[in-house]
């Protein structure tokens, strides 16, 4: 018992990875700040862009986003990563991060906003029209907020993934929370650094965990 | 050298392609064999958590529930790390593809188990009251009666966690495991040229885009109509 102790629970080697593990933390939210709203936005445009009449608009939207949910997320940062230089684009970590998970997160948004506009009844935009509202105002004031209002447990549940996919970016070498937890790991041979970086990202997500876990069933309910 | 020619010959190069394809094809099908594995195991461990869970008895399921929260709060791959670089200083080391396999198990046990659940509570009490006074018993209620109402729920749902999470078998690249980006990273390596990696991402889509076509297509026909 004492040398599972030991080997996961190390008062001794918490304590000294501690600062690198906080250093760590601040990264992975500072990253999580940085691609949600780039996913958000992305999804945000695709999924408006795909209200389009047009089919030559539409069809192209749905392969674009298809293609994106196909790859897994890893592939893209590292195609993006490991790739690009060989086209004479350098890019830095957190530049391949943005970009990978841009293509990825913003296709799986895109996805989620447009059954949301799908979901408001045609009635709501001609009610709209005929009050003469612009197309900008029924889109942002009529449409938009029923939409999110609709799929928010779905909006809810890409966004806790996305908080846990940034630990992918640990594999470019991205110094966060896994990331330390891995090079603290190497140095001390002992898991404790990982076991408090697992414990870090359970007690950060479990709040959103059991609020998604609310809001589903309440969703659930309205549909009984 | 015109700009488009270094392009093609970085990412479109034949003669790599040829050298790096087998590899990328053995990655193909051990990606496959451990996606088999994670969503046998996977929706299998769910379904008991949830008939478990069925059975009404408090101190296990709020241990249940716990259970199914962590491995939807923790990210996959720091669940395959702890696997693979943690369980060792206990004493029990699991390969590359054993690690990704209970991890990714784990996590998608945790996601199935909220799903069936959500689609047993959705059938009315009335159901099961009705099955006891017939005198079926708990698991004949189950799975007669209760799951074959549920399922028409669950099915949309289920299918598009289970691409999600089968998708991330390239995470065991990180422990090692040659699967498709584990074979084309090391052709990568090898030959200082990103044709492999051009070719995983292929062998990705070629694998993966009907799954997606067809989680879209399985959404629409189980969709409840309002």
């Amino acid at each position: 018992m004492s040398e599972f102790l030991e080997a996961f629970f190390s008062w001794e080697i918490l304590s000294e990875a501690w600062p690198i593990l906080l250093s760590g933390f601040y990264q992975t939210l500072l990253l999580s700040v940085i691609v949600i709203p780039l996913g958000v936005a992305g999804g945000l445009l695709l999924a408006i862009l795909s209200t389009a009449k047009s089919r030559w608009v539409r069809w192209p939207l749905i392969a674009y986003v298809d293609v994106f949910r196909a790859l897994p997320p890893l592939v893209l940062l590292v195609f993006v990563y490991a790739g690009l230089p060989f086209a004479g684009l350098e890019v830095s970590a957190i530049g391949a991060v943005a970009i990978g998970f841009f293509l990825n997160t913003g296709a799986y948004y895109g996805e989620i906003f447009r059954a949301g506009l799908e979901s408001v009844p045609a009635g709501q935009r001609e009610a709209a029209r005929a009050l003469g509202l612009g197309r900008a105002q029924i889109m942002g004031l009529v449409v938009l907020p029923q939409a999110v209002r609709n799929v928010l447990p779905d909006l809810v549940s890409n966004t806790l993934e996305v908080v846990k996919l940034t630990s992918i970016a640990s594999v470019v070498a991205m110094p966060e929370l896994l990331f330390q937890a891995r090079q603290a790991q190497s140095v001390t041979y002992n898991a404790t650094p990982i076991m408090a970086a697992a414990v870090v990202y359970f007690l950060l997500l479990w709040p959103l965990v059991r609020l998604l876990s609310r809001l589903e069933n309440k969703q659930l309910a309205g549909r009984r | 050298m015109s700009n488009w020619d270094k392009f093609t010959d970085s990412f479109f190069n034949a003669r790599v392609a040829e050298q790096y394809l087998p590899k990328i094809i053995e990655g193909f099908w051990l990606t496959i064999l451990l996606a088999g594995c994670v969503i046998a195991t996977g929706l299998l461990a769910g379904l008991v958590l949830a008939v478990l869970r069925a059975m009404g008895f408090r101190p296990l399921n709020w241990l249940i529930i716990f259970v199914v929260d962590l491995f939807r709060a923790l990210p996959p791959l720091v669940n395959i790390v702890l696997i693979f670089f943690g369980l060792p200083g206990m004493g029990l080391e699991f390969s590359g593809f054993a690690a990704a396999w209970l991890a990714l198990s784990l996590v998608l046990m945790a996601f199935a188990e909220e799903i069936y659940w959500a689609g047993i509570t959705s059938v009315p009490k009335g159901q099961w009251e009705a099955s006891r006074s017939l005198g079926l018993p708990f698991l004949v209620t189950f799975l007669v009666v209760i799951m074959p109402q549920a399922i028409r729920l669950v099915i949309p749902p289920l299918t598009n966690r289970t691409i999600a999470i089968t998708k991330g078998t390239a995470l065991a690249s990180v422990v090692a495991v040659p699967e498709i980006l584990g074979a084309a990273q090391a052709g990568v390596s090898f030959s200082f040229n990103p044709t492999p990696l051009t070719l995983g991402a292929a062998a990705y889509l070629v694998l993966f885009l009907p799954v997606v076509v067809l989680g879209r297509w399985v959404e629409t026909r189980f969709a409840w109509k309002r």
